[in-house]
């Protein structure tokens, strides 16, 4: 059942790798491949798993027994008052709520420019076009670093409007819509539907929006979903950012307000909050785990 | 804009009749825009016009004129030549920052780089369970970077009691200072983020082996090779490609760390942790320094100039044999 999530393994692909099937029926060679892979195993369990399962037990584990005994499980029983503490008394609850205005906001905006830009690239084709698609392709040149300062003033001051964005949830989730590399996921997707489809529609009278809308974007949904998974799982990664235009702690994210709590919490409390904070990404990766493991958000360049 | 437009029409549209064709061609009114369609595709057009033009292309363009700029939100912007990459450049702080990066990006690459290519290789061998081998190597990536660093700061404790140091007890080892001392702090960081990111490198090797061309393994097997021989002369060559960009993209991205050193030392101990984007940000936002816009931007271009070079010399060199 696990054994189907290969990336992309059709199932003759699958068939041999390195070692031959031939080589794999003699004892020597398959006791030693068995080790090799036990290792790994329990390798990856210890230090991929190790830590979260770790910070589940730590997060309901009195103080004095993380900081005696860390590896000890439970010597005095278990503290399920810290997860209500953490959520009630150190607000947690308060700060996972912006998270998840910050994601979805993000998740809204990124989805808007991708989908409406990649249409325009792929499917409606303007003469200023090929002008707009180069000057997107290059901003993924651009490391984010030169960005950083420049990218701050203008929220202090966005330009033709003459406002300001800073401490409001739109100096996140504005920036984190111009993405180049969602504009080029969703085009590339555009480019391989079918344009009879597209024609058909345009006979039957549908205009630019409706065709969109009721044709191209019913037909996107994995590639909609791909964008959007990476977009909350980003929106809820990012920390230097919100750090940077959200200076007051009410409208923080968790990234932001956690390190900054870290010296006013009680250990016990402060590790339930960690907990609680990995929670949502964790059984987003569970639910989505084909998607993740796919690589489709990982490296558009890398796979060519 | 017409006349250099028109001849491009002609050749990209389907062969218009020969009548009507001239006329096309002589003239596009502002109304023949409108007819086709052109407000409407401007208005989808616009969220990305805006958004990238607001906080992508604006801001960029902005570095440039802010680099020979005096910038400090109080007083107007004045020209000032290139006084902030002079300022910069003699900065003591500067060479310290530069040699802590390149000691990370060493390091990162000695830990990082060979250990998800030879796990990755090595699952790719496993026939049963292969799903949850990938799932927790990728686990650590979807544990937010900044729980990660928080957490893996308490496993640090330099306490004998310290969870790390605990284990390291174990075997007879330690106590290590790890955060605490200026020689085992980068290690220590480098180790944290090793661990964060190793799943993603996995995932991107295990999509490029099922790629791997698996009758070259018959025909290496009728020579006599073995399984050291067939990893480095059929799955290692036919996987150049990923590994040359896996590199080049963690060359970029270790040299812009931030988060770690930020988090776990705040640079310290004694500026052993200072890297380049730390002291970007301590231009620019930092409590003593801070507000030195100029000097912020200057540096980040020289960094970003020096990996835009970088980038170009690797593709050159490495092309012959990515192909």
């Amino acid at each position: 059942m696990a054994g189907n999530n290969r990336p992309g393994a059709g199932p003759a692909v699958a068939e041999r790798g390195i070692v031959s099937s031939h080589d794999r029926r003699r004892a020597s060679v398959r006791g030693s491949l068995g080790v090799l892979q036990g290792g790994l195993l329990v390798t990856l369990v210890l230090a991929g798993l190790g830590p979260i399962l770790w910070l589940a037990k730590a997060a309901v584990t009195p103080t004095q027994d993380t900081l005696r005994q860390p590896l000890g499980l439970f010597p005095n029983g278990i503290d399920w008052a810290n997860l209500t503490t953490a959520w009630g008394r150190a607000e947690i609850d308060h700060y996972f709520v912006n998270t998840l205005i910050l994601a979805v906001g993000a998740w809204f905006f990124q989805l808007l420019v991708a989908t409406t830009g990649g249409y325009v690239l792929s499917v409606l084709r303007p003469r200023y076009g090929n002008l707009i698609f180069g000057l997107v392709l290059a901003t993924l040149f651009v490391p984010a670093v030169v960005l950083l300062v420049p990218l701050y003033l203008t929220i202090l001051d966005v330009p033709l409007l003459h406002i300001s964005l800073l401490n409001t949830f739109w100096a996140v989730w504005l920036p984190m819509g111009a993405s180049a590399f969602n504009v080029l996921l969703v085009k590339r997707f555009f480019d391989g539907l079918p344009r009879e489809v597209f024609e058909a529609a345009r006979v039957d009278g549908a205009g630019p929006f409706r065709l969109l809308w009721s044709v191209v974007l019913p037909m996107s949904k994995p590639i909609l979903g791909v964008v959007s998974v990476f977009a909350v799982i980003a929106a809820w990664k990012d920390y230097l950012w919100p750090l940077l235009v959200l200076p007051d702690p009410d409208n923080q994210p968790l990234s932001v307000r956690l390190p900054a709590i870290a010296p006013y919490l009680e250990l016990d409390v402060f590790l339930a909050a960690l907990a609680i904070s990995t929670v949502l990404p964790i059984a987003l990766f569970l639910a989505f785990q084909r998607l993740f493991l796919s690589g489709a958000g990982l490296g558009g360049a890398v796979k060519g | 804009m017409t006349t250099l437009s028109s001849p491009l029409r002609t050749t990209t549209a389907a062969a218009p009749p020969s009548s009507s064709g001239p006329r096309r061609r002589a003239r596009r009114t502002p109304r023949d825009w409108l007819r086709d369609g052109g407000l409407s595709t401007l208005v989808i057009a616009l969220p990305m016009i805006l958004v990238f033009g607001v906080f992508s292309w604006f801001p960029i363009g902005r570095a440039l004129v802010m680099s020979v700029q005096q910038t400090n939100l109080i007083s107007t912007p004045e020209f000032v030549g290139l006084d902030n990459f002079v300022f910069v450049l003699q900065d003591p702080l500067l060479g310290k920052a530069v040699a802590n990066t390149l000691w990370f990006a060493v390091l990162a690459l000695v830990f990082g780089y060979p250990l998800p290519l030879a796990a990755a290789v090595l699952m790719s061998e496993v026939r049963r369970m292969r799903g949850l081998f990938s799932a927790l190597a990728y686990l650590p990536v979807v544990v937010p970077p900044v729980v990660a660093v928080l957490l893996w700061k308490f496993f640090y404790d330099a306490s004998p009691t310290g969870v790390f140091n605990t284990i390291a007890g174990w075997v007879g080892l330690g106590p290590f200072p790890w955060l605490q001392d200026a020689s085992s702090a980068m290690p220590s960081l480098v180790l944290e983020a090793t661990w964060a990111a190793a799943g993603g490198t996995v995932i991107i090797y295990l999509a490029a082996l099922v790629g791997v061309r698996t009758e070259l393994y018959e025909a290496a097997e009728v020579d006599g090779a073995g399984v050291w021989r067939k990893i480095w002369h059929v799955t290692l060559p036919q996987l150049r490609g990923v590994l040359f960009i896996t590199l080049i993209l963690q060359v970029i991205g270790t040299s812009q760390v931030f988060l770690e050193p930020f988090l776990f030392t705040g640079g310290g101990p004694n500026n052993a942790t200072l890297t380049i984007l730390m002291l970007i940000y301590d231009y620019a936002f930092g409590s003593s320094l801070g507000g030195n816009y100029g000097a912020a931007t200057a540096l980040s271009l020289m960094l970003a100039g020096v990996l835009a070079v970088l980038s170009a010399i690797y593709f050159r060199v490495t092309r012959p044999w990515s192909s």
